[in-house]
């Protein structure tokens, strides 16, 4: 039976964050039940085109999931093992913000499966936070993770750094802090304006500035080596674990899986009879549930994908990952030879500058190359 | 009017530097005569082109057919010859002399004579013309008219004392012009019965009516309908329509001896049309031809490539349009490794360069990369055989050269003599060697030889800089000599950069060299791959810069499952590099060449 990982997407927030360009709405009063009587459907809806499936992961995104009520996450979660087969230790993540979180609502979501929270802490500093919009403070971040810590057997947090005038002791300080606050897992990202954001205005217009490629070069190589202190390695990009404590879900995604996605402006690539496709719904809440109550779906775009742009989004996924390419599973899954897919010239030549491995199992970026690995992507990619 | 005896023509040009009133002067006469109505009188009737409007410059000869009845009560045709002024235009200037038995010589009051106005000026003896000195802007209050006669009998040796002193803006005195032209300059001499002997001064193609010759009737008649023939191309064609500019087109029966007009005659193209040809008639052809011109030789060359390489086939034309009205500039096809498909374009001079780039730019619509503008260079081989090298990428390799010799030029340069220092400074680092000072007043003029290929690189800019704009230049070629010449090859990555080699003297390779070098790594961005940037001479690096690779760039989020963006984001990327050029594994910006380029090289 083929795999799945089901991303269900709560496109909500209490405020829009000036960095963020993820599918999020701010609206007086949210309208839960229409939106849980949607997503259900639209769950169903899904699970009938996709028949029978191993579900590995679910993932409440947002946008600000841990605005839901744990009685409606109960509700899809419960759904979701009823239409599909999940695994024994199947992976239940959710989203969650400091500013959202008690006690009380974090057992709720517990007990209504979740077995993994993902926090959107962002920074340990105060300046940093108000920088970034984000309407807690360190404190209640702490709080936060601290109960995570007694409620959930997972849990990660998230923060941004390679701020505006953010030096290297700063950040390794801050680092150390989070580290010391940590489970198993951390993303740590570095800040990237995104257009259509108010960073990308305030950005254009020289209100501040971003630290240059070789400062950020430096700030990722300390973020590596103070996260290894830790036991926490990056197996990802932004995304550093001990072993085996890897976000399944996101795994799914940089492994090419199929992956379902539901609810406003969440995207999917599934697996149907005639192919892969990619599935991506409408972005609006409103009337995303409006095509959800019309048609079953709020899918406003499904398209087939190539052979070849499926070897490209392969590729352009698996390098993230520290282990990079499983040449058979590329193969098994895009009915390409990895070297139908690359330039050969480009991969000799990031072979000899040291941006890449590759053997007769695997294809990888170093460490090196990962931290170029859009640059390389450009060539490399055909 | 086609009747006119030739003692009541006058024909003549207006010698005058840039700026010291040419143009408004020829608007005045052609307002006064009645040439056109106030309605049509645009400003600078005669300059046509926008470039020319706007530069305040001359690019091609016209002419104007003036009738003006003057004091004595009979009425003269004054045909003006519009020529241009600039030292890259020397040869249109000779041709359009050629055509006219006098001139003025309009120099402004306030500034004085002007290095271009002394080559024109001498053209003109050399044509015997007579030459009547008018003193413009006498309304400036800056104005010194008794200095600038001075000047003009110490400077040119003309005697300066029946000066006619006027404001061509103001209209001032502009009659008295009129009445010079007629009492002072000679009336063309031809006899109306000998056989037809005209001269072709111009031609250029006109969308309409084909293509268009200028003459200047000598002897004989030239009729609408009549069989003329080429006497050099022994082409004939049946004269389809003759007529004169007033400066509109006006239709004729015929022109007689000492008048200037227009013919069509079913050419076909402008290369059927050899400027300094004699016209004579096809039944009753003349025995001797008039002496002709020296054909135009490009002295500057340069490559002219298309920024979108979708755009050569309309270069292509364009370069054909152009050349059509300018025989003087020549190009042939040319590939570059860094620049792809183009042309290497040979012009008169350096401001000939840069007026075809602009209308091609302009009228075209063409975006280009001009490589940095060489001189034409006699390479002689160790086997005896003398070659013309225009494209430094072409030079063979030394092992073959025996020596190279490189055109000079003898350059006159005015200034007020508080920059005269400065600009002496400059012209030794040029390699330059001083033939004359003289002074007259407070300014300086220094007549030196100096190697082309020095005043090509960035020399008027400096001039101009280190004068703060009071040097005037001017130049004319003189001869070739012997130079320690070298080509200095830019690599990137080991690989040789060919738009961006040159030839130097070997006393300043290195310098130049490193300055190239360094302006490139400061142009060329970061990328995934280190890139070395050499400057060499043959096998031998005189200098050096590395690029590192970048150090980072990555996505830091790529989450939510919207794989398609990224995607896109990849295939906006690789889009972009169609706009790269390879070399080895580092991909160039058109744009860092383009910029290189600028700089002057």
């Amino acid at each position: 039976m083929q795999s799945l990982a089901l991303y269900i997407h709560w496109p909500f927030c209490l405020a829009k964050c000036p960095y963020c360009d993820f599918n999020s709405h701010v609206r007086a009063r949210i309208p839960h039940a229409r939106m849980i009587a949607a997503l259900r459907r639209e769950l169903a809806f899904e699970a009938a085109r996709l028949g029978p499936r191993r579900l590995t992961s679910i993932f409440f995104g947002g946008g600000t999931p841990s605005l839901m009520e744990p009685g409606d996450v109960a509700i899809l979660i419960a759904d979701a093992r009823a239409l599909f087969s999940a695994e024994p230790d199947i992976e239940i993540t959710l989203e969650a913000n400091p500013t959202s979180i008690e006690a009380g609502r974090f057992r709720g979501y517990r007990d209504a499966g979740v077995n993994r929270v993902s926090i959107g802490v962002q920074s340990l500093r105060q300046a940093a936070l108000t920088f970034l919009g984000r309407e807690h403070d360190a404190g209640q971040a702490i709080a936060a993770i601290e109960l995570g810590r007694r409620i959930f057997p997972r849990i990660s947090f998230d923060l941004i750094y390679a701020r505006p005038a953010q030096s290297l002791a700063d950040w390794r300080d801050e680092l150390r802090q989070a580290l010391s606050l940590a489970a198993d897992h951390l993303s740590l990202y570095q800040l990237t304006i995104e257009p259509g954001t108010q960073f990308a205005t305030r950005h254009a217009r020289g209100e501040f500035a971003l630290p240059d490629d070789e400062l950020g070069a430096a700030l990722y190589d300390a973020t590596g080596e103070e996260a290894a202190r830790f036991g926490l390695l990056p197996y990802e990009i932004s995304n550093y674990a001990a072993a085996g404590a890897e976000s399944r879900h996101n795994l799914a995604y940089w492994r090419y899986h199929d992956y379902a996605g539901i609810g406003a402006g969440a995207h999917g690539r599934i697996s149907l009879v005639d192919g892969l496709f990619a599935t991506r719904r409408h972005r609006a809440p409103e009337v995303w549930a409006d095509l959800v109550e019309r048609e079953g779906s709020g899918s406003v775009e499904e398209t087939g994908v190539s052979p070849a742009d499926q070897a490209r989004e392969a590729l352009l996924m698996g390098l993230r990952l520290r282990d990079g390419i499983d040449l058979a599973a590329f193969a098994a899954r895009t009915g390409l030879g990895i070297d139908q897919a690359i330039d050969q010239e480009s991969l000799a030549a990031c072979v000899e500058a040291g941006y890449l491995t590759r053997d007769g199992v695997s294809l990888s970026a170093t460490a090196e190359g990962r931290k170029r690995l859009d640059s390389v992507l450009a060539v490399l990619v055909r | 009017m086609s009747n006119t005896p030739t003692s009541h023509i006058r024909n003549f040009s207006i010698i005058a530097h840039i700026d010291h009133g040419k143009s408004t002067l020829a608007d005045r006469l052609i307002q006064l005569t009645g040439g056109l109505t106030a309605r049509e009188m645009t400003e600078q009737v005669l300059d046509n082109m926008d470039i020319e409007k706007e530069r305040g410059i001359t690019i091609k000869a016209q002419t104007v057919r003036l009738t003006y009845k003057a004091l004595d009560g009979e009425t003269y045709i004054l045909n003006l010859m519009d020529t241009p002024g600039h030292v890259d235009f020397a040869y249109e200037v000779s041709r359009s002399l050629a055509a006219c038995e006098g001139s003025l010589l309009v120099v402004d009051a306030s500034q004085g004579v002007e290095a271009q106005t002394l080559a024109n000026v001498y053209q003109a003896i050399d044509a015997h013309h007579e030459i009547v000195p008018v003193l413009n802007k006498i309304d400036l209050p800056a104005a010194d008219v008794p200095r600038v006669k001075q000047q003009i009998e110490d400077v040119i040796g003309l005697d300066a004392s029946d000066a006619v002193e006027i404001s061509a803006k103001t209209g001032l005195n502009i009659p008295a012009v009129l009445e010079a032209l007629v009492t002072r300059l000679p009336a063309p001499s031809g006899d109306p019965d000998a056989p037809l002997k005209a001269l072709l001064i111009d031609s250029w193609y006109d969308q309409y009516l084909g293509v268009i010759a200028l003459v200047r009737v000598k002897d004989g008649r030239l009729k609408r309908g009549q069989r003329i023939r080429m006497m050099a191309t022994g082409a004939s064609h049946p004269v389809e329509q003759v007529g004169v500019f007033t400066p509109k087109m006006v239709a004729m029966d015929d022109l007689g001896p000492g008048e200037m007009g227009y013919i069509t005659a079913a050419i076909k193209t402008v290369a059927d049309c050899k400027v300094g040809d004699t016209i004579t008639d096809d039944r009753n052809p003349a025995t001797d031809m008039l002496p002709g011109f020296k054909p135009s030789v490009p002295v500057v060359w340069c490559g002219l490539f298309p920024i979108d390489a979708d755009d050569f086939e309309k270069l292509r034309d364009s370069l054909g349009k152009l050349r059509l009205n300018d025989a003087s500039f020549h190009y042939e096809a040319e590939t570059s490794a860094a620049l792809g498909f183009g042309y290497r374009c040979g012009f008169l001079g350096l401001l000939h360069l840069e007026i075809i780039q602009e209308r091609l730019t302009r009228e075209f619509d063409l975006d280009l990369i001009a490589t940095a503008p060489s001189v034409v260079y006699r390479i002689h081989r160790t086997n005896g055989a003398t070659e013309e090298l225009h494209n430094p990428a072409d030079m063979p390799d030394g092992s073959v050269i025996d020596h190279i010799d490189e055109p000079w030029i003898k350059a006159s340069i005015m200034v007020p003599d508080d920059h005269l220092g400065a600009v002496l400074t400059l012209c030794n680092e040029r390699r330059g060697q001083q033939v004359d000072l003289t002074y007259v007043g407070t300014r300086a003029m220094a007549v030196y030889r100096l190697p082309l290929n020095e005043v090509v690189f960035d020399f008027y800019d400096r001039l101009k800089s280190i004068s703060r704009g009071y040097a005037s230049f001017d130049y004319a070629m003189d001869g070739y000599e012997e130079g320690d010449l070298v080509r200095i090859s830019i690599l990137v990555n080991m690989e040789p950069v060919d738009a961006l080699s040159f030839i130097a003297h070997r006393s300043v390779a290195e310098t130049r060299g490193r300055s190239i070098c360094g302006k490139l790594k400061d142009l060329i961005p970061k990328q995934l791959f280190k890139i070395a940037i050499q400057a060499a001479i043959g096998g031998r690096v005189i200098a050096r810069e590395t690029i590192s690779a970048l150090s980072k760039d990555v996505t830091a989020k790529c989450y939510g499952g919207d794989i398609s963006r990224k995607r896109k984001l990849l295939d906006k990327q690789k889009e972009g590099k169609k706009r790269m050029r390879q070399f080895g594994k580092v991909e160039i910006p058109q744009t860092a060449f383009l910029a290189a380029l600028k700089m002057d090289a």
